[in-house]
């Protein structure tokens, strides 16, 4: 019924809207439209739909309304004081608000991207089953099962080139065929929502913005490898996503998407959300099945492959949110359609999660293929406060790091690992000129060093030597051998490892020393870190010709170390300094070292 | 950190006397015939109680028929479950990689000095526990701190001393 409405005010309501006063602020839109009466004024009605998260979160609230006349509109940084104007002037007088209106960053954000997965997150209401059915939810299902046959629905994804989002781009079709061709009667499908990887949440995003995509995604799984029962593993971190999961899932087994004879075409199919408990190690798909089980989540070998000997000892297929968030899109335009995108090993687009010091970070959808430069520049409008890119970090602790002069790399799957860093879940994290490679690789060692599940030696003993030589170097003790011994265990580690987890925990640190060796020189031979980060090798003063006077140090010191007045240059009181690095990072000048 | 750490012990040895196994018994009832059900349990009974106190564990083991080792390895194994009482406020500061590079270690320093408490420690009087987590998803605001389920986002030194301030302001029921 709301689709007839003339006026639409879609608000963002993801972990990210919510906190910044999305509530709040559709009450408003509530409370003023109904006491201005303005449904008559306007002889419209209008409607307040809250929307998933589109992925820009740094910019929320953002609030879009469509109105015949004036289009679809942006609100950017939208406050509860403000709805009142909003409607007056745009709603009732017609009249855009050009100040407050999203600034062109925004379209440039938008329009550079292709978002294939995305469509529905900001743009739907997530809560709502009707509005997932006016995008034509669950007619990819009712496709497979009525024209299609199982294994035609595996061809289909084959052909379609679509390889597995959660970071080790395994052909999805294939690992369909696999699980397909295990005879048995009792089969599981997963769904891998254990976003771990710190700095990545385009999975939260889906979940939060479109869960019904999921459940469908999931049931053409089970349609074509022959499985009744799916689990949605979705970590504790994400309280909203869990929340909207749930609710998908109770409205689709009260209507009859989900239970015994599945929308009337005679396949039944169970779905249940398995809460995590905070284990990063549980992305890992052995160490997951073993979570569910209710165990220890500690990987197991492979062989056997879950496909073969999965959950309970059952043949079990596992996918990522994202791989599952693409399947109704390949079922509904053809498996052609979407092969034509991307390049000739990675099929269709990719989520990525840019943050970090960039001037706009959110989640950017484009086409893999990409260089890692057009993400950085073109969509998210290149390094913040002026700064120098020095890197970025893709992949996680599992990846590794890309500097300035391979910027032009493609994102896809095999020219990342080429780089040295890997595709990951598709975090991005830029780092300009104040971040210290060596402090980035002991960031991630400290968490994949607390992280590791402690069941093979070289992960769990291998990673704390490491992160010890780390430290050494980063607090000024180095020794000249040190960056060999990183090297020589680092290879060690990967080459002993179990798991992903320990396969790829060192990749961070020997990127680093790949690219960025004479950080670590610096560190150990000169005793300075060369990008002002590490503390203990630090004593700050401001530099008088650079500083232009302006004062956004003397607000950001929470110590009143800094002494300033109009028109002074700023300076630095020592004795009261905690090196806490705020004057640092607010000076736009880099006038204080 | 003594103080503490009595405080705990006393709790502890206080809750063991006292625990009403009503809450726990419904929990299990609950999941009793599902398959895997030891997680969702234990999670259950930390919602009821705050933490998985000892009594329930072996009423776990006894009911479910696993060993109170096994349960105990669980328990120990995953980050959210805890073991003794926690504040009536938690503090997450996020750590992630995004929070990181953008100053996350300035702000779980500042509360770790402010309230005399470190990574997972509670503060005697039960009103603050302190964690560092890493990412909570939401890295375009980092860096980022949540007190319970309030995110509090583009965190400075300064935004930490009133956050503390505003929380000692509130009551300690709930």
């Amino acid at each position: 019924m709301s689709e007839n409405a003339a006026i639409k005010i879609l608000i963002c309501q993801g972990t990210g809207g919510v906190s910044m006063g999305a509530k709040e602020v559709e009450a408003e839109f509530f409370r003023v439209i109904a006491e201005k009466g303005v449904d008559a004024i306007v002889g419209k009605r209008c409607d307040v739909i809250k929307t998933g998260c589109r992925g820009l979160c740094a910019n929320d609230v953002l609030v879009d309304i469509i109105t015949e006349e004036q289009g679809r509109v942006t609100y950017d940084f939208v406050t509860a004081e403000e709805v009142e104007k909003i409607v007056d002037e745009h709603i009732v007088n017609k009249t855009t608000l050009e100040k407050r209106k999203a600034k062109p960053y925004y379209n440039t954000f938008v329009d550079q991207q292709m978002r294939v997965v995305m469509t529905g997150c900001g743009q739907i209401n997530p809560e709502s089953l009707d509005a997932y059915l006016a995008e034509d939810g669950f007619k990819a299902v009712e496709q497979c099962v009525k024209q299609m046959t199982p294994a035609s629905v595996i061809d289909e994804m084959k052909k379609s080139g679509l390889r597995g989002r959660g970071g080790g781009g395994f052909p999805t079709g294939m690992k369909w065929s696999f699980c397909a061709a295990t005879p048995g009667k009792v089969k599981y499908i997963i769904c891998n929502a254990d976003e771990g990887d710190p700095g990545a949440f385009m999975d939260r995003s889906i979940l939060e913005g479109d869960p019904y995509c999921i459940i469908e995604g999931m049931m053409i799984a089970g349609y074509a490898i022959g499985a009744t029962a799916g689990y949605v593993y979705v970590r504790a971190e994400y309280p909203l996503a869990i929340e909207r999961l749930q609710m998908a899932i109770d409205v689709c087994y009260e209507k009859g998407y989900l239970g015994k004879n599945v929308m009337g075409f005679g396949f039944d199919f169970d779905l249940r959300i398995k809460k995590g408990a905070g284990a990063f190690v549980c992305g890992e798909e052995t160490a997951l099945m073993a979570s569910i089980e209710g165990e220890r989540g500690m990987p197991r070998p492979r062989p056997p492959f879950p496909a073969v000997k999965g959950l309970w000892g059952k043949p079990t297929n596992i996918n990522n949110v994202e791989t599952f968030a693409n399947v109704r899109h390949i079922i509904l335009k053809g498996a052609d359609w979407y092969a034509s995108l991307g390049t000739e090993t990675t099929k269709g687009t990719k989520i990525f999660a840019v943050t970090g010091k960039v001037k706009h970070t959110g989640l950017v959808e484009v086409p893999a293929g990409m260089t890692v430069r057009e993400v950085i520049y073109n969509v998210c409008g290149g390094i913040a406060n002026n700064r120098k890119f020095k890197a970025v970090q893709a992949g996680g602790p599992s990846g590794g790091c890309i500097p300035a002069d391979i910027l032009d790399t493609p994102v896809d799957y095999d020219s990342l690992i080429k780089a040295g860093a890997m595709m990951g879940s598709g975090g991005l994290v830029v780092m300009d000129e104040t971040t210290c490679m060596v402090d980035v690789a002991r960031f991630f060692l400290t968490f994949t060093r607390d992280e590791s599940c402690g069941k093979c030696v070289p992960c769990r003993i291998g990673l704390k030597a490491m992160l010890d030589i780390l430290e050494r170097i980063t607090e000024g003790r180095g020794e000249s051998t040190d960056i060999d011994k990183l090297l020589e265990m680092g290879t060690t580690i990967k080459k002993a490892s179990l798991c992903g987890l320990g396969q790829t925990a060192p990749n961070p640190i020997l990127s680093t020393i790949k690219y960025f060796r004479h950080e670590y020189e610096a560190h150990i031979n000169e005793k300075r870190c060369p990008s002002n980060c590490c503390k203990e090798l630090l004593l700050w003063r401001v530099i008088p010709e650079k500083c232009v006077k302006c004062g956004a140090c003397l607000k950001a010191c929470p110590v009143d170390a800094i002494k300033w007045e109009k028109g002074q240059l700023a300076e630095l009181i020592i004795e009261k300094c905690t090196k806490c690095k705020s004057c640092y990072d607010a000076c736009r000048f880099m006038a204080i070292e | 950190m003594s103080n503490a750490t009595a405080a705990n012990t006393a709790t502890e040895e206080k809750a063991e006397e006292v625990i009403d196994l009503t809450a726990a018994n419904a929990v299990i009832d609950k999941y009793l015939t599902l398959h895997g059900n030891l997680m969702p349990v234990l999670q259950g009974i930390q919602d009821e109680y705050g933490y998985v106190p000892k009594p329930t564990i072996d009423l776990v083991a006894e009911r479910l028929n696993v060993y109170p080792s096994q349960i105990f390895g669980v328990l120990t194994f995953y980050a959210q479950f805890h073991l003794k009482p926690r504040g009536r406020f938690i503090i997450r500061v996020c750590v992630g990689t995004a929070c990181h590079v953008q100053g996350a270690t300035r702000i779980v320093e500042t509360f770790f000095d402010k309230l005399g408490i470190g990574h997972t420690e509670t503060s005697a009087d039960l009103r603050y526990t302190f964690e560092k987590v890493a990412c909570l998803g939401a890295c375009g605001m980092a860096p980022l701190a949540m007190v319970n389920d309030a995110t509090y986002g583009a965190m400075t030194v300064q935004k930490v001393d009133a956050i503390i301030a505003d929380y000692n302001q509130r009551p300690m029921k709930k």
